[in-house]
């Protein structure tokens, strides 16, 4: 008896201890957003949409040419690293699985999940911003595409490996060639696994700050030319953020709010389709 | 060993073979699980392989359609060779697609794809390059009822194919693999997953089928082999241990350990 109630005890507390650390955490998210949300919201207004950044100094203004810089430079990011993550999912899971290249292949998908985001940043800058004279909208989505690829690739691989070899051997029993089986068999069986993945990468790099700091760096004006520096919010975030304006603050934290929301919304989209996918 | 099945299927009447397996051998790696195996197929019979766990009677099976080329390391000795061309389809320069094209199969669990029931089975079709709609829908119906599925489900030809049992999903693998009209049809243990009563509609598809294809089965349970089966081959440990006629092994085996399985005194 006495040993079981000591075991009730441990139990009693071990739960009390992770139920703390739960609302730790929980704690924690919840501050962040009661903050952002504080002071965010007020920020936000019809001009923080229509209007562009202000000039240091002057009155008011808005957030259009980050908001649409950050739209069109995470679009072009998905629009890249979307077929080419999918695809190089696809070779690892059912054609590389005993290859030289791949192995390797992987190895450096991984190294690159990890890899900080300033490194990408700064490489991007040498290899297409010092070279190619200039920071552009081009270079960011390249920096952020080198971030998504991985996110991509990897759940891609993991998904497909998910399938069970009895549906794989199926297709290929009716005679279907390898291709064939991969994209229209496998891969359809886990589509919403690799599309939670895409999305999950989406809202990985929406806020990444330092890949575009060295590669769109920002604009004060609106551009929808890739070609040049382009205004995004992550960046406008940071400098603005960090200024002795009060109207600049306050736009720093409502798009930080943006930015917050959108994420979230995009997880909550990606964990409802997973769900419904995964269910039926 | 070797010879007797062979010599007992000498015996037999000379009706038309499908297939001949010769002097097989086959090696997950280094480790030999097919030991000089010999057999014929007959054209438009029901062969039943049976035998004891693991004695290779799915290696066997899956040496027809060329399933162990998706792994790599397997490796086959000897050949297989498909009539009326008389070609060994284990041959390295036959492309395992165009075996695949003639030799259908259906697995142990339904295995139905992530498509809607008349996607299933117009799969192999359009693998096949047919694109024409009316054709496809004719194919499918005939598929569908050669498979005693059409009735149940003509009306919901678009619901996506999980939707239905599993006896259902079994037979939807059989119109899927009857569609591109195989000339042989291989059946890995496919009622194991199914309740008594969807065995027994399984087995009655498959006696009627023999009309259209020959086929190839492995069971477990030798009540179906002697029910559904013209010849049956025992196998041990990857060795065919006797060949014959379906109504000579279960009732006059002709060799101990053959008998041995059957009166169930082990396996
Ligand atoms: N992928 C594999 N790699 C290595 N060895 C294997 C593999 N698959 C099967 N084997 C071995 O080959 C032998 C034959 O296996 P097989 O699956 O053909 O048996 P089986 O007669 O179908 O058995 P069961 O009735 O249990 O399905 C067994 O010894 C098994 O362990
Ligand atoms: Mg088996």
């Amino acid at each position: 008896m006495q040993l079981y109630s000591r075991r009730v005890w441990t139990n009693r507390i071990g739960i009390a201890l992770s139920m703390g650390a739960m609302l730790f955490g929980l704690l924690a998210l919840l501050w962040i957003l009661w903050t952002l949300f504080y002071n965010g919201f007020s920020a936000l207004s019809w001009e923080f949409f229509t209007e562009d950044t202000p000039a240091p100094g002057s009155e008011g203004g808005g957030l259009r040419n980050a908001i649409v810089g950050s739209l069109m430079i995470v679009g072009m990011t998905t629009l890249v690293s979307t077929p080419i993550g999918i695809l190089a999912g696809i070779y690892l899971a059912e054609f590389g699985t005993t290859s030289k290249f791949a192995a390797m292949t992987r190895f450096v998908t991984d190294i690159m999940l990890s890899a900080p985001s300033i490194v990408i940043g700064l490489f991007v800058y040498a290899l297409m911003v010092a070279t190619l004279g200039g920071f552009s909208g081009w270079a960011g989505s390249v920096a952020l595409s080198l971030i998504a690829v991985p996110v991509v690739v990897r759940t891609t691989e993991n998904m497909l490996l998910l399938v069970p070899t009895a549906l794989r051997e199926a297709a290929f029993a009716v005679g279907a060639p390898r291709w064939q089986v991969s994209l229209k068999v496998t891969l359809r069986a886990v589509k919403a696994g690799v599309v939670t993945g895409i999305l999950l990468a989406i809202a990985r790099v929406t806020g990444e700050t330092a890949p575009l700091l060295f590669t769109a760096l920002n604009n004060q004006f609106y551009s929808t030319d890739m070609s040049q520096p382009m205004g995004n919010l992550p960046v406008v975030i940071f400098q603005f953020a960090m200024s002795p304006y009060e109207n600049w603050v306050n736009l720093a934290w409502g798009g930080a709010l943006l930015i917050a929301l959108f994420v979230l919304g995009v997880n909550i989209l990606a964990r409802v389709l997973f769900r419904k996918k995964s269910t039926d | 060993m070797v010879t007797e099945p062979l010599a007992q299927a000498a015996a037999a009447p000379a009706a038309a073979i499908k297939a001949e397996v010769r002097d097989l051998s086959f090696y997950y790696g280094d480790f030999k699980s097919l030991k000089g195996i010999s057999l014929p197929i007959e054209e438009h019979k029901v062969t039943a392989l049976i035998g004891p766990s693991g004695c290779g009677k799915s290696t066997l099976l899956r040496c027809f359609n060329r399933m162990h080329d998706l792994y790599p390391g397997n490796r086959y000795e000897g050949a297989i060779n498909l009539f009326p061309d008389n070609v060994n389809i284990l041959a390295r320069d036959v492309d395992p697609i165009e075996v695949r094209m003639r030799i259908g199969m259906v697995f142990q669990k339904p295995n139905p794809f992530p498509k809607s029931i008349y996607d299933n089975v117009a799969y192999g079709l359009r693998v096949r390059g047919l694109r024409n709609k009316t054709e496809l829908d004719d194919r499918v119906e005939k598929a569908l009822k050669g498979a005693a599925l059409w009735e149940e489900v003509k009306n919901r030809l678009d619901e996506v194919a999980f939707a239905m049992s599993g006896g259902q999903q079994q037979r939807l693998c059989i119109a899927r693999a009857l569609a591109t009209e195989p000339e042989l049809l291989l059946f890995d243990e496919p009622t194991s997953a199914l309740d008594p009563i969807a065995t027994g509609s399984i087995e009655e598809l498959i006696q009627e089928i023999r009309e259209q294809v020959s086929i190839l089965i492995v069971t477990h349970n030798m009540q179906q082999a002697a029910r559904v089966s013209d010849y049956t081959a025992y196998m041990y440990l990857g060795e065919l241990i006797e060949f014959g006629k379906t109504d000579n092994i279960f009732v006059k085996p002709q060799r101990k350990e053959t008998e041995d399985y059957i009166t169930g005194r082990f396996g």
